[in-house]
């Protein structure tokens, strides 16, 4: 059984889709630079381009880093899922394959100004 | 007329007997198990409950006279500290960030314990067990009140210590500690006496109690250091009693043992996640520390836990899972996690602050194989920000794990430059974790925590629906005076104000 427990259980999931007002959630990290202290959270519509993405939710948080301005977006190195995905950036999540509270990472070689790569 | 009879005194140890053995009736027309239904379902087997002692058979009489003594102790300290003051003799009002997440994380906790003991105490077969969870439960309760009393006198003169309860249920930080209690107390009574009374109280509390209560004697807190006092002579019953259940469920029969090692794994981990925010308190916090987070882990987690597994390992009992990993994220895990902090302080009911060139200074001394290499670099560049004008805000939300409930700011063991990302997919939805032991826990009962309440997401749906202004409104954190950096803070200008008036004729 999935749970201990008396007899049979199921559990409600609090943050299924359907709770974000048509919206979904989408993780994001940039490898190796961790003045950010953890992946960003956004909450985006399901039509939202991965270009409208990048532009509107992501790059405006990156901008604190010394490392912001050089990224190089067509020749970022794409992981999702934790496995290597190649993004469309006119199309949209759905488009894409980016479900609800599906992680994205992404690697720029070569750039590590505040943070020593292991 | 009334019959005059010898006014006999009885022994304690005769007085324990007729408190608790007697309790122990034969039920005639219910079954055992219509009277005590959770005591099977766990699946550990117990064939005589009797092997339970209670070492201190502490009788009730005593029992209240013993409370009632510290009781007015505690309270003749509490009444003069805030008649004299008080509050001016604590070094600055940096170290008030460290009694707010006290209060807001911390106290709440001790309540929460007071239910599940009172539940473990009725629930429990054996009235050995019974009566000492009935008293921690009245402890626990004690606890929770005499912390809030003592830190009621700052809530008169600073901001972040009024709405600590609220804060405890919506807030993000808090989660950590709320979950862990949620977590136990939703568990079966054998489970919750693994979790609270031998994980956290006899594994972990002294890495929470003593640097915490130390760091309140350094600062000049003498409130907390009275809570603490009054409350530490509770805790080696609290700790015997964790001892004995340990023992006692390894003692009733050999097919417990890998399941009290599974709960010791879990409890563990979920006991060091939320060791993390005293890791800041004791790293960063206090303006006079005591000891850095990694000396303390030397002391009282790594001696003092190594000591205990070596006892226990007659019984077959390993050390936690996840001891290894902790080992290697000591010298991390507290400057990743301020590092965070600091960030999303706009969303704190306390304040952060840019360490200064001193503090720096100390931690690289403290951590001379991280702190250089990984993380001064991050401070470094902070201040530059600041310096600038532009102050380092991440209004990007964090990640959270669907376990501990912290965002996910720790890194791979064997990388310190990379965040650990675990996820796993359960019934067609998505699942992420900071560790590998988090996300084990999850494997082994995924049906309880896909309905964790994570803030973050929460704040996307009903009722704040992703307005931060909203948000805090419903956090009940006031915006300019609870939140953001230390530097510019309203707490900062009052108590150097106030101690101004108080030493200087200014």
């Amino acid at each position: 059984m999935p749970v201990v427990a008396l007899k049979e259980y199921v559990g409600v999931a609090r943050d299924r889709v359907e709770n974000f007002n048509g919206k979904q959630l989408v993780y994001a990290s940039w490898d190796h630079h961790l003045l950010f202290a953890a992946p960003f959270l956004l909450c985006l519509a399901p039509q939202t381009t991965f270009a409208e993405l990048l532009e509107t939710a992501l790059k405006p948080l990156l901008q604190a880093d010394p490392d912001a301005a050089a990224i190089d977006w067509h020749a970022v190195q794409w992981l999702k899922g934790n496995q290597p995905w190649v993004p469309n950036f006119d199309a949209s999540l759905v488009a894409n394959g980016i479900s609800h509270k599906d992680q994205l990472r992404f690697k720029t070689p070569g750039l590590n100004t505040i943070c020593a790569v292991s | 007329m009334d019959m005059k009879t010898a006014n006999k005194k009885m022994s304690a140890k005769d007085k324990y007997r007729l408190l608790t053995r007697d309790l122990s009736w034969e039920p005639s027309y219910r079954t055992e198990e219509e009277i005590f239904p959770y005591l099977a379902y766990e699946g550990l087997k117990i064939h005589d409950w009797n092997k339970w002692e209670d070492p201190f058979r502490l009788t009730m009489d005593a029992y209240w006279k013993y409370q009632a003594e510290k009781e007015r102790k505690f309270y003749a300290i509490i009444d003069a500290h805030a008649q004299n003051n008080g509050h001016l003799n604590i070094t600055d009002a940096r170290y008030l960030s460290a009694l707010k997440i006290f209060l807001q994380a911390i106290s709440p906790g001790e309540y929460a314990a007071h239910k599940g003991f009172a539940r473990a105490g009725r629930e429990f077969r054996g009235v050995g067990t019974q009566v000492a969870c009935q008293m921690q439960a009245i402890d626990e309760i004690r606890h929770a009140q005499t912390q809030i009393h003592a830190l009621s006198n700052y809530n008169k003169f600073y901001n972040g210590f009024h709405a600590f309860a609220d804060q405890r249920d919506r807030i993000w930080y808090t989660s950590v500690a709320r979950s862990f209690f949620d977590d136990a107390m939703s568990a079966g009574p054998f489970e919750f006496m693994i979790a609270i009374g031998f994980s956290f109280e006899y594994v972990l509390t002294n890495l929470l109690f003593v640097p915490f209560m130390s760091g309140a004697a350094y600062n000049g807190d003498m409130a907390t250091v009275t809570f603490g006092f009054s409350a530490q002579s509770d805790e080696a019953r609290h700790m015997t009693l964790g001892l004995e259940c340990i023992k006692f469920m390894l003692e009733q029969d050999p097919d417990n043992l890998p399941i009290v090692q599974g709960w010791i794994d879990k409890w563990f981990w979920r006991g060091f996640r939320v060791l993390g925010l005293v890791s800041t308190m004791m790293d960063y916090m206090l303006p006079k520390r005591v000891m850095s987070w990694r000396e303390a882990w030397e002391i009282y987690g790594a001696e003092n836990g190594g000591a205990l597994f070596k006892d226990l390992a007659r019984y077959g009992i390993r050390p936690p899972k996840g001891w290894d990993d902790a080992e290697a994220g000591i010298d991390h895990m507290s400057h990743q996690f301020m590092l965070g902090l600091y960030q999303w302080s706009f969303g704190t009911s306390f304040h952060a602050w840019i360490p200064s060139d001193e503090d720096l200074q100390w931690l690289s001394a403290k951590y001379p194989t991280t702190f250089d290499k990984y993380y001064r670099p991050r401070w470094e560049h902070i201040k530059k920000l600041e310096a600038a004008g532009t102050p380092f805000k991440n209004y990007g939300l964090a990640k959270l794990c669907q376990c501990c409930q912290l965002p996910t700011v720790f890194t791979e063991p064997a990388d310190p430059t990379l965040i650990c990302h675990r996820e796993v997919e359960y019934k067609g939805d998505k699942y992420h974790f900071c560790s590998d032991h988090c996300m084990s826990i999850f494997d082994n009962e995924p049906e309880k925590y896909i309905q964790a309440w994570l803030p973050m997401p929460a704040l996307f749906q009903e009722p704040t629906n992703g307005d931060l202004g909203a948000w805090m409104d419903w956090v009940s954190l006031k915006d300019g005076q609870d939140n953001g950096d230390f530097a510019d803070s309203q707490d900062r200008r009052n108590f150097e104000m106030w101690r101004g008036m108080a030493t200087s004729n200014q």
